[in-house]
């Protein structure tokens, strides 16, 4: 069988239990909240609606037969009941956000601002385009930054986040290959990878063939020349990869995969580090897609949707979807449809039913210029100093995968300073809720055992970067001093302890029942 | 009864022509908690190295090769509803199929017990 050996417990461990000790359950100020359902009653309205006059419904027997089981609030119980739950969010806003490979930097208020101009906010994408010149210049000038910074050659907006562009980003080199009418259906992926790599790959029908990681983390040149072959499409690489290391030699893997008439996919959901320092087209990426609400701060994780637009070498550059801008003589123009292409224009398809995430176009584009070329430059480099600040804080008590090494915008821990204190990541990443912070990624990297995976982004202050490391230190040295119970109890000051994932995974419930049928309550 | 193992964690009990399959204690308690099996349907001819059932735990999917060529015959359907039979009895009640043996010369390139014993202590 195929073994994943990255060390996760999965059983709810001791902490299961709520130990809040209120007559109402709640903690101090922080209520606890029932579902919409068990509060909301029928006949309660926030609204004062006049009775219908009598009337003849014409629904036939397409007419509701029960009464409709909406949950009746007035306006006080239903506003409360919403600011509650979005109290129990942990956000960017309200704290160090260290989650590697996710880059969660602050959200400028600026870019608030500007998206919600008129013209930005309140267009539809059915609206005829003369009416819309300037979200379509804003569309163009996106485009330009992002093939300016990667050194590509054409973009595409359209997908939503970064695994839609992905699958955008292989679906134009299949149709590159299918152009060429070759049988190639193998592409390889290092065993570092993002999830989302393989997956996509094998949605699109071709063989996943994994490539080994060298001992320090990286992609041997070597490995990949012995598995190239005519059968091979493509190779999905991610750069800066998972363990937060440059690949080296990237440049090397481009040319053997070039000189085996394959093609060169880019995960660029570590974009971050390398923005004003690297171009991708000069490394020989042919396709790589950029997360907006990563990289460019547009908010993500909840906070709003993501974007994920595609960069296409000139290897690929003819085979971008619709929509798409073209930039001519005669100024932006946004082509929508298969009748307005021109020679050379050769889309596989369109991705979404419109023109992408134009929210998040207004929001990226802000901060780029807000920035300007030498700030994103340092946004980039502040990324990197702040993660390596935070591994030469904690070099000494934790242990690193790859040894001590420089890394670029985050630093990875394995579990091996846990070992014999009874301690796992898992319990040491629940410790670190109880004191303020949202855990770093663990168990991912899949090839690290016990991976911990800390991004802090350029956002965080020396002084913010100090309390982090001093906190994992302290706990550090508890875990080795055997205060088991703190991390084996953990969290033991959020509103809820440890779930229990094996049985949330073997009896889900993923509907409400009503303890009472409705129809029964109803009369 | 002979068993043998895969260096991929499965094991295989040899009765006469029929060949029980599962995976192994180490196996189970790498992947956790298993939550959900996807077994063969009786009839399907695997070849060895196959990919003959779906194991999924709280953190990861696997899959269950076939480690020896032949006909399903059997499969042990109770772990659709009580998966935790694998944590419990891996390499008993949790056994996952039957097969009709097709080539008794592949075992040959399996281990037996106590090499498989060994190889663990070498990961």
């Amino acid at each position: 069988m195929t073994m994943n050996t990255q060390g996760r417990p999965t059983s709810a461990g001791e902490a299961s239990v709520s130990a809040i000790d209120t007559f109402t359950g709640n903690c101090a100020l922080q209520q606890e909240e029932a579902l919409i359902f068990e509060i909301g009653r029928h006949g309660t309205t926030g609204v004062d609606l006049d009775e219908p006059e009598a009337f003849t419904p014409r629904l036939g027997k397409l007419q509701r037969k029960a009464p409709l089981d909406l949950p009746g609030l007035s306006e006080p119980e239903a506003v409360r009941h919403y600011v509650r739950l979005s109290q129990k969010n942990y956000a960017i806003d309200s704290g160090l956000y260290p989650l590697g490979s996710c880059t969660m930097k602050h959200n400028p208020r600026l870019n608030e601002k500007l998206a919600r101009l008129p013209g930005f906010g309140d267009i539809h994408p059915l609206q005829p385009l003369s009416t819309v010149p300037g979200a379509v210049e804003l569309m163009a000038e996106l485009g330009r930054w992002l093939i300016e910074m990667t050194g590509m050659t054409s973009v595409a907006l359209s997908p939503k986040a970064g695994a839609h562009g992905e699958l955008c980003g292989m679906m134009a080199i299949k149709a590159a290959i299918e152009a060429r009418g070759e049988p190639r259906d193998i592409v390889l992926v290092p065993e570092s990878a993002h999830g989302t790599n393989p997956a996509t790959a094998a949605l699109l029908g071709f063989k996943v063939v994994t490539v080994p990681a060298r001992a320090d983390g990286t992609v041997d040149p070597e490995a990949v020349k012995a598995l190239l072959s005519p059968e091979v499409a493509a190779i999905m690489l991610t750069n800066p990869n998972t363990c937060g290391l440059f690949e080296r030699d990237v440049v090397a893997i481009a040319a053997a995969v070039h000189a085996a008439g394959a093609y060169f996919y880019c995960d660029g959901a570590n974009f971050n580090a390398i923005v004003g320092k690297a171009k991708v087209g000069e490394l020989g990426v042919d396709a790589m897609h950029i997360n907006l609400h990563k990289t460019f701060s547009t908010p993500h994780g909840g906070g709003g949707p993501g974007a994920g637009p595609v960069v296409f070498s000139n290897r690929l550059a003819a085979f971008a979807p619709l929509p798409f801008v073209r930039v001519g003589a005669e100024g932006p123009v946004l082509v929508e449809d298969e009748a307005e292409l021109q020679a050379g224009e050769t889309p596989f398809g369109r991705m979404v039913a419109f023109h992408g995430q134009m929210g998040m176009f207004v929001r990226a584009l802000s901060y780029m210029l807000s920035h300007g070329g030498n700030g994103l430059r340092q946004a980039s480099e502040d990324a990197v100093l702040n993660a390596n600040y935070v591994r030469a804080g904690l070099r000494d008590v934790m242990t690193q995968p790859s040894g001590d090494r420089t890394c670029m915008h985050e630093v990875l821990f394995d579990d091996g300073f846990l070992e014999g204190t009874g301690v796992t990541t898992l319990d040491f990443a629940k410790a670190m809720i109880d004191e303020g912070y949202h855990p770093m990624t663990m168990y991912f990297p899949l090839v690290v055992h016990g991976a911990m995976l800390i991004e802090p982004t350029e956002s965080e202050s020396k002084a913010s970067l100090d309390l982090f490391v001093a906190t994992l230190r302290d706990l550090v040295l508890k875990a080795k001093a055997g205060d088991i119970a703190r991390f084996r109890e953990a969290p033991r000051f959020a509103p809820r302890r440890r779930l229990d994932e094996t049985r949330a995974a073997r009896q889900p419930k993923l509907t409400y029942e009503r303890p009472v049928p409705f129809e029964q309550a109803a009369e | 009864m002979a068993t043998y193992f895969t260096k991929d964690h499965e094991w295989v009990r040899i009765d006469g022509d029929i060949a029980t399959v599962g995976i192994t204690d180490y196996a189970q308690s790498q992947l956790g908690d298993v939550v959900y099996v996807e077994l063969p349907e009786i009839g399907k001819e695997l070849k060895k190295g196959d990919e003959a059932a779906v194991v999924e735990s709280v953190k990861a999917a696997s899959e269950v090769f076939a480690p020896i060529s032949g006909t399903v015959e059997g499969v042990n359907s109770g772990l659709v509803d009580q998966p935790a039979a694998i944590n419990e009895a891996a390499e008993g009640a949790g056994w996952f199929l039957r097969l009709v043996v097709a080539d008794k010369g592949e075992l040959s390139g399996l281990m037996d017990e106590s090499t498989y014993r060994n190889f663990l202590e070498t990961l």
